[in-house]
């Protein structure tokens, strides 16, 4: 288990330095962020050396690459056009995705392991096709497009929550973001759960469990269930990472103060360093929660352990 | 039946049974009004080819048949009671403790993510035996199927433990809690004879103290009659003959049995005639193979990030006389197949020689190779594999011709026309695709293939291991008639020492890499040299009934 | 069991040496046989002759033609690829003649869906702005498809470092969600200012290939491990013949399930790219621009938004669909024998 610990961990590092440097590479090396920051609008060569100077843009690429990297490990995201601290901008809007993304999780899991796993026990059944043709149109409307149609639905006509989310984002706001947040994935954890299940149901040692004269319950509860949310746990472990993008969407729709809206407002105006800062944080996010997820899949299944 | 026994109930008795399962392509009867019945610590062997029911008659006695299949005619009576259209929970009460189950792949019937240790206490605790020092009984219940180290063993997964210890495991699962019947599903086709012969005679030990009785499934004959006292035979869903073990093997009455029995590799006692070979056999000196010290070594990542040096082959020396049929046998890992992929030269010894027809094959440049190519053609184990699903049986034929720029379109169809005739293929087969074929017709077209360029050798990797006994006596027959007819030299590769006695005029023994003993097929199969080899033999099922 | 004691195996042997002479019952267990004609003897593994033969994809089209799923969304996709080749055929009116004094007007004569924001007719709109989404999502799949298939088969066939340096490459690109990758590279100033159809298509490729790669890759090591593979080795076939001959083809089926998924999922890409107004120019009739301007209006006139949404959820349906109904008639576990 330790060997396998180091193993992923060391496995991490080429991932992290190498996405942060992808991300780095697109930003700074394809475009002129100052030029974007000026809008077209003439502006002094002293202004523009000093904000040259102010983000590294004045040091070859390694350089600017070593420091940016230097500062993310030392938890110094820079700061935005406007002169704020991009930690303290993060630092506000990271709670609330966070919140977001559990509650996005939570309904996923919860929703999509029950709904699963009754589709998978009883396939072919009503429930079954129902709970299948549902999961299709989910996985095909966009998220956007789910952002809005809830929004007009359960905000505007049946006013049971408001549409938007205020500056204080509360646990009871985020209800309506994170379902539509988690939707989408809903639907693959639903249809996960349900091809695990049915296939375990047919594996043999399913059936010497039932030879052995264990109830139906336990045979479903210990053998089936167990074996089959492997998977699942794994997608739902990935996820995370897939949150963190759907999140720019629907923070943008429902006015979320998250680190997506910081994104989106960033994107909107160009804002480059920012970009890129946002962007690693949820790199680092994601392959934190991936270096978990394999920790926790060697936990459950334990022929991993020994790979 | 219950009229000469009158006083005494079966056990089991299954009367008319059909089973049906549904099907994509309609309702399919598996079996079809057959009679069974088990006496109480009576062992009892349904004999049959894949496809013939047996496994699914035995399986509806516990209510485990597949979710698509239903018992729809008969009775099923288990101590009297009439089980046929019996609930899951109805079934309940006699799983685990009156009928017990032995099944047959012993690598997917423990489930992966559980101590083996938990895998039998639930049973234990779901039958009543829970309570008290659990971790002891089960030690005790997994010591009873003979596995050593119990108490540390019980603490491991499945994949920590070996084929035939897993085996061990789900035996001592199957008789934990003392059932009066015990359903063995083939249970040691996928482990070595040495192995096989140790599971099943502890097996028969421990049935044999407890009183248990036994409901063997098995393909072969030979342990059928070895094991039990009743055999049934099974054909099309149907029980076609029943009777007491050793008077069915002896005096078979249905033609289907005379089949089998005929076919059966176990029972033979000689090698199929083909005069040639056994004339050059003896005297020839002639070597189209001669391989010499071959050995192979892998390098293989243990835990961590050492690696460390694997012999696969150790200072392997033998040779092929041509015409004639040497056989490498040996159990899982004795390096048999490894051998073979390096005479093919789809490996490279990592020293040693192999000399083809005098020639050193190692220094052979590209295009010498692409010419031996031609000279020396393998045929495989897995008949599902051996052929690209995706190439008509007309293209996988004419592919190595084409290769080889031999004639033109229009000689090349009449060759493979030629080719199907000699497999004793009818030539529409030739449209036709891989997966509308059985194992047996595939593995014929595999020759056919092979026979296309006209080898002088053919390397048999287990050619005939996965076939129903039937259709594998019908390829060995071929492969025979082709060596008599065209002078073709084998190379014989298997586990099956009942195959070898068919079809082998010199034997090659392997273990653990190493050669342990070689000669010609009838003085090794009369006076083994090693014990290794004479422990193999013994280990034949049925091979001492009939000789 | 008191039956059982007077019906003890009959064992000369001593116990160690079990019954290898086979065993005698003391019961009397009667000899049966079945009459022959009951179970006629068939000759042994003869070749059923009188189905017609049937190859791999020739299967795989019988068995999808009977799937309620692909007949569907084959007819769909069908209409959607004839709407985006020839949106004349089904309006004349201009999408791009827009007057304020439509704005956000009910249907009309002519105008079966209404006006836009903008008093554009809603209706040519959404027959025109399928055309942007099918081409990009066609073309990301095509790209797609040839980058990671190629990467994925060298990888899985030939091993060693090749695989371990593209398995990197593709885990780096695998911690950028395909949306998140495609932000980035999108804003930038490069990419804003050639805004088209082609620079999506080029960003959703690059974030989109590792997933075929992984799953190309996967198929590759399956299907290179086969016997067939080993056999044609020996009959003299290259190590690069047998990839192009044995193995890739018979690694397409999961690529093109994947590949028609994708397809919707790269719409939906293109979509958001194009709400977020980093996808494609507002100057290109598009749903997603569509939708994207339909939101200020959305309380009063959910309409606007509704109809473009409605087109391109159906659309990426199709391709899902169409999607599963493959995955179910090539899965090999299906065929039969």
């Amino acid at each position: 288990m330790l060997m396998y610990t180091l193993r992923r961990v060391l496995h991490m590092v080429p991932v992290f330095f190498g996405a942060t440097l992808l991300v780095y590479f697109l930003v700074f090396a394809t475009g002129d962020p100052i030029a974007a920051l000026s809008g077209g609008k003439p502006m002094s060569d002293a202004v523009e050396a000093t904000l040259r100077a102010q983000y590294n843009l004045d040091q070859p690429f390694w350089v600017q690459y070593g420091i940016y990297l230097k500062n993310l490990l030392t938890l110094d995201l820079g700061t935005t056009f406007s002169g704020q601290s991009v930690n303290d901008v993060v630092a506000r809007a990271m709670p609330v995705t966070a919140r977001l993304a559990v509650m996005a999780l939570a309904i996923e899991a919860i929703f999509g392991v029950v709904f699963g796993v009754f589709a998978g026990l009883r396939k072919g059944g009503i429930f079954d096709s129902t709970v299948l043709v549902l999961s299709l149109v989910v996985i095909s409307v966009p998220t956007f497009v789910l952002g809005f149609v809830f929004q007009f639905v359960f905000g505007v006509k049946l006013d049971w929550t408001s549409p938007t989310v205020g500056p204080d984002a509360g646990w009871g706001d985020l209800i309506l973001p994170a379902t539509v947040l988690g939707l989408v994935s809903l639907a693959y954890v639903i249809r996960l759960s349900r091809t695990q299940i049915a296939e375990n149901l047919s594996a043999d040692f399913v059936r010497t469990a039932s030879a052995k004269g264990l109830t139906r319950g336990r045979v479903v509860l210990v053998h089936v269930l167990r074996n089959s949310l492997i998977p699942v746990i794994t997608f739902l472990g990935a996820d995370l990472g897939m949150l963190m993008g759907g999140a720019i969407v629907t923070e943008g729709v429902f006015n979320v103060p998250g680190i997506g809206k910081v994104l989106f407002d960033a994107i909107k105006i160009g804002e480059s360093p920012t970009v890129v800062a946002v962007v690693s944080v949820m790199v680092l996010v994601f392959v934190v929660a991936n270096l978990a997820v394999d920790l926790l899949y060697a936990l459950l299944d334990p022929r991993i352990r020994y790979a | 039946m219950e009229m000469q026994n009158k006083n005494e109930q079966p056990l089991l008795d299954m009367r008319d049974v059909e089973i049906t399962f549904n099907t994509a392509n309609g309702p399919v009867k598996a079996v079809r009004g057959a009679n069974l019945s088990v006496m109480q610590g009576e062992s009892v062997a349904i004999v049959g080819e894949s496809g013939s029911g047996k496994s699914t008659i035995a399986l509806a006695a516990m209510g485990l048949l597949a979710r698509n299949g239903k018992v729809t005619g008969g009775q099923i009576l288990f101590d009297g009671k009439d089980y046929a259209a019996a609930s899951d929970k109805e079934f309940r009460h006699i799983r685990g403790d009156q009928i017990g189950m032995v099944p047959q792949d012993p690598m997917s019937n423990l489930n992966p993510v559980w101590k083996i240790g938990f895998q039998v206490k639930e049973t234990l605790k779901a039958n009543g035996l829970g309570g008290g020092d659990m971790n002891k009984k089960v030690a005790e219940a997994l010591e009873n199927a003979g596995l050593p180290d119990a108490e540390r063993r019980a603490g491991q997964y499945p994949h920590e433990f070996s084929g035939g210890m897993r085996q061990r495991a789900l035996i001592s699962i199957g008789l934990s809690c003392r059932p009066r019947l015990l359903v063995a599903d083939e249970p040691t086709s996928a482990l070595d004879v040495t192995v096989q012969r140790q599971i099943l005679d502890h097996l028969d030990n421990m049935t044999a103290e407890l009183g248990t009785a036994v409901l063997f499934i098995t393909h072969d004959l030979g342990l059928a009659a070895e094991r039990a006292e009743k055999v049934v035979v099974m054909y099309k869903g149907q029980v076609v003959e029943s009777g007491p073990a050793i008077d069915l093997l002896r005096n078979p009455q249905h033609p289907y049995t005379k089949r089998l029995i005929d076919s059966a590799p176990s029972l033979s006692s000689h090698r199929m005639e083909n005069e040639a070979a056994a004339q050059k056999s003896a005297s020839g000196t002639d070597n189209v193979l001669e391989i010499e010290n071959l050995t192979k070594v892998f390098k293989i990542r243990e835990k961590g990030l050492k690696k460390s040096d694997f012999l696969a082959v150790d200072d392997v020396s033998f040779n092929v006389r041509r015409g004639t049929t040497t056989a490498v046998v040996g159990e899982s890992g004795s390096g048999k197949s490894t051998v073979a992929k390096m005479v093919l030269n789809l490996l490279e010894p990592t020293s040693g020689t192999i000399r083809f027809d005098g020639e050193d094959m190692g220094r052979l440049s590209e295009k010498e190779l692409f010419r031996f190519r031609r000279r020396v053609q393998p045929i495989f184990q897995d008949p599902y594999g051996s052929l690209d699903p995706m190439y008509s049986i007309f293209r996988t034929i004419e592919q190595p011709l084409k290769i080889h720029g031999i004639g033109d379109a229009r000689s090349r169809q009449n060759k493979v026309k030629e080719l199907l005739e000699h497999v004793s293929m009818p030539a529409s087969t030739m449209h036709r695709f891989p997966n509308e074929l059985s194992g047996g017709q595939r593995q014929r077209i595999a020759i056919a293939r092979a026979l296309a360029l006209e080898p002088e050798v053919i390397i048999c990797d287990e050619a005939v291991s996965a076939l129903d006994v039937l259709v594998q006596a019908q390829v060995l027959e071929l492969l025979n008639k082709l060596q008599a007819e065209l002078g073709l030299s084998y190379l014989f590769i298997t586990h099956d020492l009942a195959v070898v006695r068919q079809i082998a005029d010199d034997v090659v023994v392997m273990k653990d890499g190493q050669l342990v003993e070689s000669g010609k097929t009838d003085d090794i199969f009369a006076t083994p040299q090693t014990e290794y080899t004479s422990n193999l033999l013994d280990a034949i099922p049925g091979g001492q009934l009939l000789v | 069991m008191p039956e059982n004691t007077e019906n003890i195996v009959r064992n000369e042997a001593s116990p160690n040496d079990v019954k290898r002479a086979g065993k005698v019952s003391r019961r009397h267990i009667p000899h049966f046989v079945a009459p022959l004609e009951e179970t006629p003897l068939q000759a042994v593994d003869s070749v059923n002759e009188t189905a017609d033969p049937l190859s791999f994809w020739a299967e795989a089209w019988r068995n999808l033609r009977r799937q309620p799923l692909f007949i569907v969304s084959a007819a769909l996709i069908l209409l959607i690829v004839v709407v985006s080749i020839f949106p004349q055929w089904f309006t004349s009116v201009d999408p791009r003649s827009c007057s304020l004094d439509n704005a956000r007007g009910g249907a009309a004569p002519g105008h079966p869906l209404g006006f836009t924001y903008q008093g554009c007719d809603v209706y040519a709109r959404v027959i025109f702005g399928a055309q942007a989404s099918v081409l990009v999502g066609l073309f990301t799949t095509i790209g797609v498809v040839i980058v990671g298939g190629t990467f994925g088969a060298l990888a899985g066939y030939y091993g060693g470092w090749m695989d371990a340096v593209l398995a990197r490459l593709g885990d780096i690109f695998f911690a950028l969600p395909l949306i998140l990758g495609a932000i980035v590279l999108m804003q930038l100033p490069a990419f804003r200012e050639n805004q088209s159809p082609w620079t999506v298509t080029l960003t959703l490729v690059v974030f989109g290939w590792p997933q075929v790669a992984r799953i190309t890759r996967g198929a590759v090591i399956e299907a290179k491990g086969a016997d067939f593979v080993m056999a044609a080795r020996s009959l003299g076939v290259s190590k690069f013949g047998a990839l192009v001959r044995h193995v890739l083809p018979n690694s397409l089926s999961p690529i093109i399930v994947v590949a028609s998924i994708s397809l919707g999922t790269y719409i939906v890409a293109e979509a958001t790219l194009s709400f977020l107004g980093i996808g494609l120019p507002s100057s290109i009739v598009s749903w997603g621009n569509d939708i994207s301007d339909a939101q200020i209006s959305v309380r009063n006139n959910p309409q606007i938004l509704f109809w473009p949404a409605l087109a391109l959820s159906i659309t990426v349906l199709s391709f899902i669909m169409l999607g599963d109904a493959l995955r179910d008639a090539l899965d090999p576990k299906s065929r039969k024998a």
